[in-house]
């Protein structure tokens, strides 16, 4: 069985839904909502480098190194207001969150 | 190639199920490296070895270990799955069941048009996949490629402002203070008499 665009698609969207689900039914820490985060970036990443590959066109491949670059830059950020958070309330629970409504 | 690619993706999409429910962090954290390197593995078998390695590199050597010593640092205590799990488990599903049910009948019904003429083809086989990237990138990418450039620095610059504390009753370094010290500020010549 050859390796079709509609195997690395269906990777893609199933990584997709288990970083969305995991944004969705975690309700204990915020540092799993930024690996869900980086999942999502994942599978991105993954229909990019695909369809570059299959098109024969290298843009997709260096649009995926600018989501690399700005997934890790939104990594360290999010990692920054989380030691914040932890430092000002003592916990990282999404339930404490709450207070930030406007 | 068509074993290594499902094995890979089976583990990816083990693994990020194992990120998402795994009740320790740490073990999360782990389980996110192992689906980096099998997304790694993926791209090497789609052509992109330079973006595999730079996902290694980055990723599981920078980012991942970041997150790893974030979540050491944070000293998360295990707590047990709270009630509240089963509050969203509901929504939560549908929202994910419907979505993926609607990527896959999209992705199936997509018609991929595959390009492939044989000047390209030949001139893709002369040179290295870094070399391309490297022609593509810095030329009709170049102002974007600065821009990445800014947004890691206003991230870096951004993290450490965050971050940074001043502690009570830790000495530091008054680096202006000691730029406006003058000779004759501080310095007095006294005579000392002779007996």
């Amino acid at each position: 069985m050859q390796i079709e665009p509609t195997h690395f698609t269906i990777l893609s969207a199933l990584l997709f839904s288990i970083g969305m689900l995991g944004i969705f039914l975690n309700r204990r820490s915020i540092i799993i909502i930024l690996m869900s985060i980086e999942l999502l970036l994942l599978s991105v990443n993954i229909n990019l480098v695909a369809f570059s590959a299959i098109h024969e066109n290298i843009t997709g491949q260096i649009f995926t190194m600018f989501v690399l670059t700005v997934a890790a830059a939104e990594a360290a950020i999010g990692l920054a207001i989380l030691v914040v958070f932890f430092r000002n309330k003592g916990s990282i629970k999404v339930e404490d969150t709450e207070q930030l409504k406007g | 190639m068509n074993v290594f690619f499902f094995l890979f993706s089976s583990i990816i999409i083990l693994s990020s199920i194992a990120v998402i429910s795994s009740r320790n962090p740490v073990h999360s954290v782990l389980f996110l490296i192992l689906a980096f390197v099998n997304a790694a593995g993926i791209f090497v078998l789609a052509g992109a070895e330079f973006l595999a390695m730079i996902l290694l590199i980055v990723y599981v050597g920078a980012v991942a270990v970041l997150f790893l010593f974030v979540v050491m640092m944070l000293n998360i205590s295990l707590e047990e799955i709270k009630q509240q799990v089963k509050k969203y488990f509901v929504s939560g599903i549908l929202v994910g069941g419907i979505l993926l049910a609607e990527l896959i009948f999209s992705f199936t019904n997509l018609d991929i048009i595959t390009v492939r003429s044989d000047e390209t083809h030949e001139a893709a086989n002369k040179l290295s996949n870094t070399h391309e990237i490297g022609k593509v990138m810095y030329t009709d990418y170049f102002f974007i490629f600065q821009i990445s450039g800014c947004i890691l620095l206003v991230a870096m610059i951004g993290a450490i402002a965050l971050t940074l504390r001043k502690r009570e009753g830790v000495l530091r370094q008054n680096i202006s203070n000691q730029l406006d010290r003058r000779k004759e500020n501080t310095l007095e010549i006294v005579k000392i008499r002779k007996n």
